[in-house]
């Protein structure tokens, strides 16, 4: 298989300039604990479990645009050719969505890390709320990792990423933080089924729709 | 140049006109004015709560199917860029969307003096009423990120998949989520809906034709967008000249 090797060539790459620039992901590790520690200092030690899911996934959210807004950035003209000529579209995009979930895992756990130590950790079902952020990072890195490519594309990175993904990640967000909401209070799973079977098809729909829609992007 | 030329080869077809607009104009115009003097003098059942207010059935849920059908004819028009690169569709798709914005934002204020009459407040937070605002979020940050753009080939590329985004996220919000929460619109949660008044003959007659009539008037404003995209773009090849 063409596409895999290709993937795989690509994660690679992806990973080494991570490791090599590490400033980027201790970066984004510091501006999940500062969010944590500046919620931490505002809301005095008074959180209930409703507001402190809130919070989690609110946070879990800016981190997330803030952490692959840079998917598609550093591509200088002459990188952007090569890469061209070298990969098929399919295999970068997909590449791109596993790397970003793989960061948007790092930034969630890192986040329920600091969120534990500091504000204390209510959830009661911590299975079924480990499951929540699963599919949740995964939906964050699908949809982010296409709106992050449209933004680089178009030409103004910065300003436009959360003007283009807050809506488009709402649903997925809502989803979330109601699913999230049940595993905290301790809720039966046949309460949470249908949230599951939306998270999952929104996942689906975003996957197959990056596969269609990215080479369309790719070319001048 | 392409661009320019593919706009200059639009041919006008000619069209039989009856007193100088097309049929379709004339039935939109007599759809129009039946649905709104039937709409605010015809019969309507006696409901508790609702009472007159009912009458909104023939604008608001008109609009937003108007709403709709614009939307998903930009969508088809994105999809037809995507597949051909007529510029000609990414006109229309744009277009469609800003038709389509003017409906929502139409939907949203009747449905907005509607909620003040009926539950006391002119917003409340529902799934049904937070997905309509999203859907205006959604297609504001299309209208931005078109007008971030300069260059017309990439322009109409980006969008046209950025539309795609936003129709299947906007669908998944408003056609899924009402139905995983409770929500106090009518049509939802035991809540005298949509399909009870439907029953009611007389509104029947009054609904169907509004839909027709605001829907054709979407594509009468569409078209007369799309025309004055092409003059301009018209003028720019004679003035290039």
């Amino acid at each position: 298989m063409a596409i895999l090797s290709s993937i795989r060539t690509q994660l690679d790459l992806e990973l080494r300039l991570e490791t090599r620039n590490k400033f980027s992901l201790y970066a984004i590790l510091l501006y999940v604990s500062g969010t944590v520690f500046i919620c931490y200092l505002s809301f005095l030690g008074s959180l209930n479990p409703a507001t402190w899911n809130a919070l989690f996934w609110i946070i879990l959210l800016f981190s997330a645009i803030q952490a692959s807004s840079k998917s598609f950035l550093n591509q200088s003209r002459g990188n952007f050719i090569y890469q061209y000529s070298q990969i098929s579209p399919q295999a970068l995009i997909i590449a791109k969505t596993l790397y970003n979930i793989g960061l948007m895992l790092l930034v969630a756990f890192s986040g329920l890390l600091f969120f534990t130590l500091f504000l204390s950790n209510p959830v009661q079902d911590h299975l079924l709320y480990l499951i929540s952020i699963l599919l949740g990072s995964m939906g964050f890195a699908s949809i982010l990792s296409m709106v992050s490519a449209i933004a680089s594309r178009s030409g103004n990175n910065l300003g436009l990423m959360s003007v283009l993904s807050f809506p488009l990640l709402l649903p997925l967000l809502l989803t979330c933080i109601r699913l999230s909401k049940n595993a905290m209070d301790g809720l039966d799973w046949s309460v949470s089924y249908k949230f599951l079977i939306v998270l999952l098809a929104l996942n689906t729909i975003t996957w197959v729709l990056s596969y269609l829609l990215f080479p369309y992007l790719w070319r001048e | 140049m392409s661009f320019i030329s593919n706009i200059k080869k639009i041919s006008k077809p000619a069209e039989k006109t009856i007193l100088g607009l097309v049929w379709w104009k004339w039935l939109t115009i007599i759809l129009l004015f039946y649905s709104v003097i039937q709409g605010f003098l015809g019969p309507v059942p006696a409901l508790p709560i609702l009472h007159e207010t009912i009458r909104n059935l023939y604008f608001h849920v008109t609009m937003w199917f108007a709403m709709m059908i614009l939307l998903t004819a930009a969508l088809v028009f994105s999809i037809l860029y995507l597949a051909n690169s007529n510029p000609k569709n990414d006109i229309y798709a744009s277009e469609a969307v800003n038709v389509g914005l003017l409906f929502g934002t139409l939907g949203l204020v009747t449905g907005s003096i509607w909620a003040k009459f009926t539950w006391g407040a002119y917003w409340v937070n529902d799934a049904k009423l937070n997905g309509a605002a999203i859907g205006m979020l959604v297609y504001l940050a299309y209208a931005i990120l078109r007008n971030s753009m300069d260059e017309e080939q990439k322009r109409a590329r980006i969008s046209a998949v950025y539309n795609i985004l936003a129709y299947t996220m906007f669908m998944v919000f408003i056609m899924v989520m009402p139905r995983l929460v409770d929500s106090l619109h009518p049509g939802n949660g035991g809540n005298p809906g949509f399909g009870k008044y439907d029953l009611d003959r007389n509104m029947r007659m009054v609904f169907y034709p509004a839909v027709i009539g605001f829907t054709l008037l979407g594509v009468w404003l569409l078209q007369i967008l799309v025309r004055i995209r092409f003059y301009k773009q018209k003028q720019l090849i004679k003035n290039f000249k």
